[in-house]
């Protein structure tokens, strides 16, 4: 399978169809699209992890930093492009990453899982108990300009925004494919079968790992800032709570993890159903969520999607 | 030296606890290799049931010390329903599953079941004061303090020696030793793994639950009691030595301690602080301290 | 300090509590040998490559690799210096492919630029050429974990060999494999070895083995070496027989 200009066409070309979908579609359903896809970035984080065989119980950490990196940005720093806002935020979300791998590269398995959701309650434990932050409130986020420029037609400003995600969704799939075509991120997938046998061949795993971390933390920072900006406010039950990191792990599951493609229509369907649920049953929404999870382990554990990847599989060799 | 006093109560009575709770998740862990997320959740139901309990019997007009019994039958029915349950219908079919699909698998019944909580008691927090009450108080260092908190400590030395005395002393123990050093050592001799495994699970969701339902009286019980406690006692287990009892003991005492300290010292960094002194401790010990000897691997 | 020998291994210990997996070991291997390494189960043979290869520190001693001290280092810089090994139990990507698990091998040692496309390497002939070699080029397109357990040794070793490595260590290479088929399967990977004229190390229990294809031979007991010398010397010598022939050597 090559890569090359040919994919960058096809990239280019779907990018500008979704953009004109999005200007088609009726509100609400623009709004669904947008949080899919943000949530669909995060989820492609823990879909590189898990490649590796690690899976992080705390994805909430960077998805709730990107977002709080926004609105901190916006209030403290009274930057208000929405470009520079989600550069900002997602290098503020790749640094800790980088920082916190030195740590984490060390672990694996449970041990991994557990580092991480205990970060993720630390931070969530900070914002909560901090006035300045919003505690559980949260606050509300202006909105951006784009270019200089400050929409006044709120659906203009939507539009831009999509289009801006769009554009970063698409740039996200086209780097982790080819990461994931790498040696580098071969010695990922090894790393899982057999650590030893990497190091033995002559790379460290733990650089790999470390690696790997930081560009899942990248990830899930975007996803938490484009969050932000849709929804127009942060918070830490949407954005923090152990919940977050345990919706998102869902949607990889259920989305399956063979296809770059699957977290963006997994967390689309996803936010289709959590909109409905929470409206019929706001209370049962978490067992549900646990429920479904335990059931797709026990039966379904390469995704609902297995038969949907195995045709684009198919498309792109 | 008043502090200090203090500073080593409180640690005392967190250790105890987290004993209680750790000890459960480490047997199952040695037993059975799964680190047990739904534990959490044990501890939740283990609190509400007996909050739950202890308030309809003070409605019913019964006497206070009714609420100890209460909390060890608590235990005990959350421990046989929910872990039998939990083990036989979800738990038993993840058996030789990859590692990273049980955990997800014992984090969404986590989810479930803290969800469950909310569900069927509500989001109002409970209290169950009675059983303290009925202690009352007594003065160490020139402090008051509740009996209660204290008498946690005893509970957990019970629990302790009662360990102890099962590991060495009976079939059952020994039985759990060889599990936890081997699973093909058990098989091949002979042991009922999967009747093993489910008592086993029984007795470390009661555990969980204990811890709970004794702390249940000395706070509000609300959703997502159990969140912390599992990654403390995550900490403990790991701190250690995934598997070991001893470990379990010697890192309750270790996370009770510091914790206390930080929530004197440095409050609302307890978390932080526990976190920091687990990640020292794998740094220099990757098993934790008292981890069970492994198989060399090539 | 810089000597002619290609390995040269000084006062090499390594004990764990009051075990000594590996006492004093001194020797002195030439570029071309073929050495046997033989001993009875849990003599300190596979400690002694775990040792050298970097997987274990010594308590004491040191190793030279090509005049430089290579002791203590991790596993991955002492391949990339040019010692490889097979191990006892294979270790393979059990998920990938034969072709998979060899491209990824050859793309570590050779690649540059580790974020190129794996497959659009220059190394894939090399692959190719090695699978032809190996005799598993009908297995190519296979997952590892439908292989059986023969092949996964041979893979393993070829693993071992892509990266064009001065020193080879084969631990046990023919276990796994019938008797019948033992000496074939030597010869056939001797030829391939042959050619690429690698030092070689083989923990070998077939004694036929070892007097057919080794040049020199290492005889372990206790962690220590009882006997060096040639094929025929040592296998004949007293103290090999009792320790290494008679299976008394090992330190559990």
């Amino acid at each position: 399978m090559r890569f090359g200009p040919h994919r960058i066409v096809r990239f280019a070309l779907g990018s500008a169809l979704l953009i004109v979908v999005g200007l088609l579609v009726p509100g609400w359903l623009l709004n669904q699209l947008m949080f899919g896809f943000a949530r669909g970035l995060a989820v492609l984080g823990l879909l590189v992890l898990f490649r590796a065989g690690l899976v992080s119980l705390g994805a909430a950490l960077y998805f709730g930093l990107g977002a709080y990196s926004i609105a901190l940005l916006q209030r403290g720093a009274g930057i208000d492009d929405a470009i520079v806002l989600v550069l900002l935020a997602s290098t503020i979300s790749t640094v800790v990453g980088f920082v916190l791998g030195f740590l984490l590269k060390r672990y694996r398995g449970i041990f991994f899982a557990m580092m991480n959701l205990a970060l993720s309650m630390i931070l969530y434990g900070a914002v909560v108990k901090n006035r300045t932050l919003g505690s559980t409130d949260g606050f509300s986020i202006a909105q951006p300009r784009f270019f200089g420029m400050l929409f006044t037609d709120p659906s203009h400003v939507k539009l831009a925004l999509f289009s801006l995600l769009v554009v970063v969704v698409a740039g996200a799939m086209y780097f982790v494919q080819i990461y994931l075509n790498s040696t580098l991120g071969w010695i990922g997938a090894a790393i899982r079968d057999k650590e030893i046998r990497v190091e033995y061949l002559g790379y460290s795993a733990e650089r790999a790992i470390h690696i790997k971390y930081t560009i899942s933390a990248c990830l899930g920072g975007l996803g938490g800032a484009f969050l932000a900006l849709t929804l127009g406010q942060v918070d830490p039950d949407s954005m923090l709570n152990w919940v977050v990191s345990g919706e998102l792990l869902f949607v990889l599951i259920f989305s399956g993890t063979a296809s770059i493609l699957a977290p963006f229509i997994g967390s689309f369907l996803f936010e289709l159903l959590r909109t409905y649920a929470l409206e019929l049953t706001p209370i049962a929404w978490q067992f549900i969520i646990g429920g479904t999870l335990v059931l797709l382990i026990l039966f379904a554990p390469n995704g609902v999607w297995s038969i949907f990847e195995l045709m684009t599989s198919r498309k792109r060799t | 030296m008043d502090t200090a006093i203090t500073v080593v109560l409180d640690g005392l009575v967190f250790s105890s606890y987290l004993f209680i709770v750790s000890f459960g998740l480490t047997i199952i862990f040695g037993v059975m290799g799964i680190l047990n997320l739904a534990h959490g959740g044990f501890y939740t139901w283990g609190a509400y049931t007996a909050a739950f309990l202890i308030g309809a019997a003070a409605n019913a007009g019964w006497p206070d010390w009714i609420g100890f019994p209460i909390i060890f039958v608590s235990a005990a029915l959350v421990g046989v329903f929910l872990g039998l349950g939990l083990q036989l219908g979800i738990l038993r079919f993840l058996r030789h599953r990859d590692e990273s699909l049980v955990m997800l698998g014992t984090f969404g019944i986590l989810l479930m079941l803290e969800d469950a909580i909310m569900m069927v008691f509500g989001t109002d927090p409970y209290f169950a004061y009675q059983p303290m009450a009925y202690l009352g108080h007594v003065e160490i260092g020139g402090i008051a303090r509740d009996r209660y908190s204290l008498s946690m400590v005893i509970v957990a030395g019970v629990v302790a020696l009662a360990g102890w005395l099962i590991l060495k002393g009976t079939r059952y123990g020994k039985l759990l030793s060889t599990v936890i050093y081997s699973h093909e050592t058990a098989q091949a001799v002979g042991i009922d793994v999967s009747k093993f495994y489910m008592g086993t699970f029984v007795l470390g969701a009661a555990a969980g639950a204990l811890g709970g339902a004794y702390i249940a009286p000395t706070t509000s019980v609300v959703p997502g009691l159990g969140m912390e406690v599992i990654v403390m006692s995550f900490a403990v287990v790991v701190i250690g030595g995934l598997g070991s009892i001893p470990g379990a003991l010697a890192g309750s005492l270790l996370i009770g301690l510091v914790r206390a300290i930080a929530v004197h010292e440095f409050p609302s960094y307890e978390l932080f602080v526990v976190f920091v002194v687990m990640a020292l401790v794998l740094t220099f010990r990757r098993e934790g301290l008292f981890a069970p000897n492994k198989i060399r691997t090539i | 300090m810089t000597t002619s020998a290609l390995l040269d291994v000084r006062g090499l210990s390594r004990n764990f509590g009051a075990v000594m997996a590996a006492a004093d070991i001194n020797v002195s291997v030439s570029a071309g040998e073929i050495v046997g390494i033989v001993g009875a189960n849990g003599a300190g043979k596979t400690v002694f490559l775990n040792l050298i290869t970097g997987y274990l520190r010594p308590t004491t001693g040191t190793v030279f690799f090509q005049g430089q001290d290579i002791t203590g280092l991790q596993p991955r810089q002492i391949t990339r210096l040019g010692i490889c090994r097979s191990f006892q139990m294979s270790q393979l990507f059990i998920n990938m492919t034969v072709f998979e698990n060899l491209l990824l091998a050859a793309a570590i040692s050779h690649e540059s630029n580790f974020l190129r496309d794996i497959r659009s390497s220059k190394k894939v002939g090399d692959v190719d050429r090695t699978l032809r070699e190996f005799r598993l080029h009908d297995r190519r397109d296979q997952l590892v974990r439908e292989l059986p357990q023969g092949l996964r040794k041979l893979l393993d070793i070829a693993m071992a060999m892509i990266s064009n490595p001065s020193l080879v260590m084969l631990d046990e290479p023919t276990s796994g494999i019938s008797t019948e088929e033992k000496f074939d399967f030597m010869e056939a990977l001797m030829t391939v070895l042959a050619k690429s004229s690698t030092t070689i190390f083989i923990i070998e229990h077939d004694m036929d083995l070892i007097q057919r294809f080794t040049t020199r031979v290492l005889a372990f007991a206790y962690g220590r070496i009882i006997c060096d010398g040639s094929a025929e010397d040592t296998l004949r010598d007293p103290r090999v027989v009792q320790h290494v022939l008679g299976g008394d050597s090992a330190l559990d």
